[in-house]
């Protein structure tokens, strides 16, 4: 192993690990949204206050069975196996899908079971008092969600938010099995063909590296932004107020 | 003949098997100034969170404008608009500033203006002094500041009753007089207002009636005069002898 055949791996093969890392990245990124999305959504339906035995009420616990099937089994068992099932799955009934497509839907619904767990503690941490107060000035479940709650919620869950997309990054490499051109899969295929493995996968590593380290500075720089000033202003007369 | 605006009738609430309210009838009657007293563990706070329905009553009646407020069918997110609720610990919201907080119930639920909520804001915020902290989150103020901007949010609306669990408990001692003032003057103003407190020298000087509880029943009610100064009761007796030692 030198230093020699790696820089030559490189320069034969840049444009390839660029484009393996781009797709490792696309998924991670849309995979990421899509599960926090799906984790908000989970999150903000189990905690719908049920009100007494209604129609409403027994709708909400079937959707609620539902979920909680889902994440189980998501949370269950490794995604390279959901990977298949999915992908071949659909195949055996004759649905093609786009493997890129395949690839960020397992993840999404991967990440998206993880998410649930956090929004759920993230919105049953928050003060009694909030909802009380929210309630008081005659906002409903919703408007409560939207204005009050999500807002302070979607803070907590930043980190962990962050935990994920970082996760999916190197996990997405398991999507190699269902052939999805992504970094691990490109490399791969370089290596196959010039038989210099451990050079082949060293780049690859450091480039894995390079993409959760910036990942998780982008993530840093968000949540100092969220926390907003550590002062405030006080007004005088001539200001305008900032709502 | 005064007008009711809330009056309760035969109101029981149980936590489990506790009984915290037995057969509670009483009545705010329209521009009243009514301050609820009691010891500690009386059911007064559940009594005013039974009226905005922050608790659900067990039984009884909680009739508003002389309507059942407790009946099926009533919008209880329109009801609650009618009351201005300040609680003991502030309940802010954490994620806005201190104008946002007096603002957002304006916009969203009664659907006021962006220009109309801010103005109307900032006239409550300069009413109890924090219109100067109009960019500030809750956790950059005071216990005190954040109750008088508590008291703004719930002004701001504009509600019909305004109730108030022990406003000034939490306050600094030199806030105490300034809250009062601005509660004296809404009661000149003519509004209605409930008022759960410890503080019995502030009771007889705002008040219309006092109101006293003790295990969850109404024993004693009148002028601040009758319950306060020539109480009937020997549960108001030793309950104001046991106040006016400390
Ligand atoms: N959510 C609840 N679950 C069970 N019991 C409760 C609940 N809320 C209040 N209680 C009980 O109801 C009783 C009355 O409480 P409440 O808070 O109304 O008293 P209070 O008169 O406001 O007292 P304080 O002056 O200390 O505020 C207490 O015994 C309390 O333990
Ligand atoms: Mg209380």
């Amino acid at each position: 192993m030198s230093f020699d055949i790696i820089l030559s791996i490189l320069k034969e093969n840049w444009p390839s690990y660029l484009q393996g890392a781009y797709i490792t990245l696309l998924i991670a990124v849309f995979s990421t949204i899509i599960g926090a999305l799906i984790g908000l959504l989970i999150g903000v339906v189990h905690t719908i206050p049920l009100r007494k035995k209604s129609f409403k009420a027994v709708i909400l616990k079937i959707i609620n069975f539902i979920l909680t099937v889902y994440v189980e089994i998501f949370r269950g068992t490794p995604m390279i196996v959901q990977a298949m099932v999915v992908f071949y799955g659909l195949y055996a009934y004759g649905i093609e899908m786009d493997r890129f497509v395949a690839a960020v839907v397992v993840v999404g619904l991967n990440t998206g079971a993880y998410m649930a767990e956090y929004v759920r503690g993230g919105i049953v941490s928050i003060d009694k008092g909030q909802y009380e107060a929210a309630a008081a000035i005659g906002m409903g479940h919703f408007q409560t969600m939207v204005h009050v709650i999500l807002p302070q919620v979607f803070r907590n869950i930043l980190p962990a938010t962050g935990n994920q997309l970082i996760m999916n990054i190197k996990d997405s490499a398991v999507l190699s099995v269902i052939s999805v051109t992504e970094l691990f899969f490109t490399t791969k295929s370089i290596a196959g063909a010039n038989f210099r493995f451990a050079e082949s996968f060293i780049i690859t590593c450091f480039i894995y590296l390079i993409m959760t380290f910036i990942a998780s500075r982008i993530l840093r720089v968000i949540e100092k932004k969220m926390d907003g000033q550590d002062a405030y202003q006080v007004q005088t007369k001539k200001e305008e107020p900032i709502l | 003949m005064m007008e009711k605006v809330i009056d309760i009738k035969h109101l029981n609430k149980s936590f489990g098997s506790h009984e915290v309210l037995r057969d509670v009838n009483f009545t705010v009657n329209k521009g009243e100034v009514v301050c609820l007293i009691g010891s500690s563990g009386s059911g007064k706070s559940t009594l005013l969170r039974c009226i905005n329905l922050l608790e659900t009553p067990s039984g009884g009646e909680i009739i508003y404008n002389g309507e059942n407020i407790l009946d099926d069918k009533h919008d209880i997110k329109q009801y609650r608009t009618h009351l201005g609720m300040v609680f003991q610990q502030f309940n802010l919201f954490n994620n806005h500033n201190v104008l946002k907080n007096c603002v957002v119930g304006q916009q969203k639920v009664l659907k006021r203006s962006k220009e109309e909520a801010k103005a109307n804001a900032l006239k409550y915020l300069q009413i109890v002094g924090m219109d100067q902290y109009v960019n500030a989150k809750p956790r950059q103020l005071s216990g005190g500041q954040k109750q008088r901007v508590a008291i703004a949010r719930a002004l701001a609306m504009d509600p019909e009753v305004m109730l108030f669990d022990e406003p000034t408990s939490a306050l600094d001692p030199e806030m105490v007089g300034e809250v009062l003032k601005v509660m004296r003057q809404l009661a000149d103003e003519g509004h209605t207002m409930l008022i759960v407190t410890h503080e019995m020298e502030f009771a007889r000087e705002v008040s219309d009636r006092v109101v006293f509880m003790d295990k969850g029943v109404i024993v004693e009610e009148g002028t601040p005069e009758q319950v306060l100064v020539n109480p009937k009761q020997e549960r108001t007796k030793e309950f104001l002898k046991r106040t006016l030692k400390q």
